[in-house]
């Protein structure tokens, strides 16, 4: 499926889907309610068939944490990008993908580990690389390293 | 009086032990926190962390040509691999075309990578099995491949050698010749990998039936490389999206759809064969030219992001760059194949004795570095 | 016979008769003793020595290395370097481990491998103890060693000590079974269980030969048991590096250690020891026909060349079990045992019992 009938088919499936030219993949960005109902629906629909999350990750753009999933379908080859945005930064929250993808869980552990991004539903909410008790979250661009202080 | 309770110790009590971080099979500092039923594994929580340096935010303040250099301690067995993924993208940003024998030089040397790579997981994979001796075997024949990349480059193993723009110099003059010898003498050792572990009863034994991952287990989970491929999980990237000289090679991606630890291992013995006959198609035909594109001191990709991916020696790799149009990326993600693969561990080892459970984790030939970044 | 040129009974003899010369019978009785003792001692730490060293060459030349090459000629002194270290390394106790059950585990361990090679005949009159019950003598005491082993797991108060010592314990006990049921087809072939007897009664063949396929059959069950008794690879489930890390003696260090490693080195002597002395004739030399000019030969080689020669073949192939298997599971190693391997063996008693009922042995 070429990019632009995958574009249409997606804006059926998510129809307050906002798209972003991307050269690479479709990209769409979903509002944060409609994240998880969209994504369930990217994986059963027979046209898409999205059944291989193969990467999902948090960034800090432009103040705004989004979580950025890289969606691809083995059996029809073809891929999608879907974002979505945590409504603020002092309590960002999104729902979870991980009864959808189970490769989801461990990399929405480790978006909040590094980012902060609380998902809800997840089944075992705790962080990934970073101590229990290690105070704010790196990746984030406003991260303050008391510790190790880097200076570039 | 109060009436005593019958207490009977242990009968419903989980026996935890933690499997790690310093611990012979976890390879790494991994650290498995096991609930015990006797020898039967109940649960198994993998903790990660241990050698977690924040390679993804140390990114945020380095130069394209510096991450180069980074990438190399995420996956230390296949860092070709990871060196061609961020500089294959930073030319996909740019727009350059590499030169073919750069394309060329870089394939055969992910294959010759691969190769290695492999022989350790299976003389480690022998190990964890209690076989000892296979052990020197793999090694003694990654020596000769650790040599062949000592000349060209000085190093062993964190070569750092692919850059943006081609290679960090030209390869050495006996290149050729030195993997030339290489073939026929791994044509050679490489079925004695098969006499001394592969037929033997024991081994089939303990490999087979043991920890089945199903094809939708494996999509699901993410696991890609030759451990979703054991499970009939078709992901090989230098088939689906060739990069370098992949389009140009024949070779056979191996499927198994056992599913079981056998099929893993056999997908990793096969797949040695089949990067021996890349090589061999490969050597004769490096071009001349020049070894690298000239490229600015200081690379700025432009705004936007960027994806790409290669197998390597264990899975898909996936690097993900958000710019800005600074000299440094806004963000950097990588999608390490070892992270992906970890975590179907708790599903295929449960209800498995110890012993299983040190082979499964062994047939997902897993680098603790990559997992943490 | 030719044998009479080396019997050590007349050396033993006039060793006794030199001490009744000096000192009163009691006093001969104890110096006899300590002298036995003090041979005994020597005799276990050279050979540990050397069983050591024998291992690393051996495990070397199998995975293509050249083994300990550096401390003396050919690395002959490596191991006893090695001891040095042992002997100087710090023996610590981790806490709320039993002190006195995890101290004195090693000693059982070492005690129960030591008593058992003192009941083994090197040579015509070169023995400390000619029971008339010698194999069940050195069946009962070998098995004392289990005890050691799961004390030492249980007083470690460590969760892989404790497996290993589980493993180890399950091991053993069903193990015992195939050891003790193949040299029950030996002592039913040589009527007597006083091992000088055994031996004695080879002198005209070894039994491997002459108790045709069924004593090759509890030949090679032996060779299997005996390799699970000594916790050696294949069956090594009680150390099994690569599971529990070092299995019962996780928690033990410096001479500790060492101990558990020299009785398991001196465990693995004894039982290709016991399959020389039951199945490959002791110390009788090998002969082909009768009075034929090869078995003049053979019988001017001394006899503990003999015995020593054999013992230490049987050790060479217990050793390449070691360095070329992969190691069984917990169940894969009782299901061997239970369904396999006990079943033949009870077949094999019942044809052996046969075979000699009718005479149809040499």
């Amino acid at each position: 499926m070429d990019q632009t009938t995958l574009q249409q088919t997606i804006a059926k499936l998510a129809p307050n889907a906002v798209f972003n030219t991307n050269p690479q993949f479709v990209e769409a960005v979903v509002p944060a309610n409609e994240l998880h109902q969209v994504a369930k629906a990217l994986k059963d629909n027979s046209e898409t068939q999205f059944d291989f999350l193969c990467n999902q990750t948090g960034i800090d753009q432009k103040g705004e944490l989004k979580v950025v999933y890289h969606l691809r379908s083995t059996s029809l080859n073809h891929a999608c990008v879907l974002k979505a945005s945590a409504s603020n930064r002092e309590d960002a929250i999104l729902d979870t993908v991980s009864d959808i993808w189970a490769a989801a869980e461990f990399f929405e552990r480790e978006i909040f580990d590094l980012l902060g991004i609380r998902f809800t539903n997840h089944p075992d909410m705790r962080r990934l690389f970073l101590e229990d008790d290690f105070q704010g979250f790196p990746l984030r661009k406003d991260f303050v390293d008391n510790v190790n202080i880097i200076e570039f | 009086m109060v009436e005593k309770a019958e207490v009977i110790l242990g009968e419903n009590e989980q026996y935890v032990i933690n499997m790690g971080p310093q611990h012979p099979s976890t390879h790494g500092v991994l650290r498995f926190e096991l609930s015990l039923k006797g020898e039967i594994v109940d649960k198994v929580v993998p903790h990660c962390g241990y050698i977690h340096r924040g390679i993804e935010k140390m990114c945020e303040a380095n130069t394209y040509q510096q991450i180069i250099h980074l990438t190399d301690r995420m996956d230390y067995l296949s860092a070709h691999p990871n060196n061609e993924a961020v500089s294959l993208l930073v030319e996909k940003a740019l727009g350059i075309e590499v030169p073919e024998r750069v394309k060329v030089i870089r394939t055969m040397l992910s294959e010759l990578g691969r190769l290695g790579s492999h022989q350790l997981w299976w003389a480690a994979f022998g190990m964890d099995l209690g076989a000892l001796t296979t052990f020197f075997y793999g090694l003694r024949d990654r020596e000769k491949i650790l040599d062949i990349f000592e000349e060209s480059f000085g190093s062993r193993l964190l070569h750092s050698y692919i850059c943006p723009g081609g290679l960090m110099n030209d390869i050495h003059p006996n290149f050729k010749t030195r993997v030339k010898e290489l073939i026929p003498y791994l044509r050679k050792k490489l079925p004695e990998y098969d006499q001394l572990l592969t037929g033997n009863v024991i081994f089939t034994e303990r490999s087979k039936n043991i920890g089945i991952m199903t094809k939708e287990d494996a999509i699901s989970y993410g696991i890609t490389g030759p451990s979703g491929r054991g499970s009939g999980f078709a992901c090989d990237v230098r088939k689906a999206e060739p990069y370098s000289a992949y389009d140009r090679v024949d070779f056979k991606e191996i499927l198994m759809t056992e599913g079981d630890t056998f099929a893993r291992y056999q997908v990793r013995i096969l797949e040695m064969y089949e990067s021996i006959k890349i090589l061999e198609q490969l050597v004769d035909q490096i071009p001349d030219g020049d070894y690298t594109v000239k490229m600015k001191p200081i690379i700025k990709l432009p705004e936007g992001e960027y994806y790409q991916r290669v197998e390597t020696a264990r899975g898909e790799l996936g690097v993900y760059a958000v710019s800005t149009g600074e000299k440094f990326p806004d963000r950097m993600r990588f999608r390490t194949p070892n992270f992906s693969n970890l975590f179907i561990i708790d599903k295929l080892a449960r209800g498995h004795k110890i012993a299983d459970l040190v082979a499964i984790s062994g047939s997902l030939d897993l680098v603790i570095p990559d997992i943490d970044r | 016979m030719a044998f009479s040129i080396y019997d050590f009974s007349s050396f033993t003899q006039s060793i006794h008769q030199l001490l009744s010369g000096v000192m009163s019978p009691a006093w001969v009785l104890v110096s006899e003793l300590v002298l036995v003792g003090l041979v005994f001692l020597m005799f276990y730490a050279l050979l540990g020595l050397a069983l050591v060293y024998l291992e690393r060459r051996v495990c070397a030349f199998i995975q293509n290395r050249l083994g300990p090459n550096r401390v003396g000629p050919q690395g002959i002194f490596q191991t006893i370097a090695d001891l040095i270290k042992l002997l100087f390394k710090e023996i610590f106790i981790i806490k709320n481990a039993d002190k006195f059950l995890f101290n004195l585990a090693p000693f059982i361990v070492i005690i129960a491998s030591m008593m058992a090679i003192g009941a083994l005949p090197f040579a015509k009159g070169l023995h400390a103890m000619d029971f008339n019950i010698g194999v069940f003598y050195i069946l009962a005491v070998t098995s004392l060693g289990v005890v050691g082993i799961l004390l030492a797991g249980w007083s470690s108060n460590s969760k892989y000590s404790l497996l290993g010592a589980m493993r180890s314990g399950a091991q053993i006990i069903s193990y015992e079974l195939s050891v003790g049921l193949s040299m029950l087809a030996i002592i039913i072939f040589s009527g007597s269980m006083q091992l000088s007897v055994i031996v004695e009664s080879q002198a005209n063949g070894w039994w491997i030969f002459k108790g045709h396929i069924p004593a090759f059959i509890s030949f090679v069950i032996f060779l299997i048991a005996a390799t699970a008794e000594t916790n050696r690879g294949p069956f090594d489930l009680a150390e099994a590096e690569s599971e529990l890390t070092a299995g019962f003696h996780t928690e033990y260090s410096g001479i500790r250690f060492a101990f558990f490693f020299l009785a398991e080195y001196m465990n693995m002597f004894l039982a290709a020891a016991l399959a020389t002395t039951l199945f490959l004739g002791g110390w009788m030399p090998l002969h082909f026909g009768v009075d034929t000019q090869f078995n003049h030969i053979m019988d001017f080689v001394p006899p503990v060349v003999w015995f020593f020669g054999k013992t230490f073949f049987v050790i060479y192939i217990i050793m390449l079990f070691k360095w070329t298997f992969p190691r069984l599971r917990i169940d894969q190693l009782l299901t061997l045992e239970w369904k396999y391997l006990l079943p033949i063996n009870l077949f094999n008693i019942v044809l052996i019992a046969f075979l000699v009922m009718m005479g149809w042995h040499f």
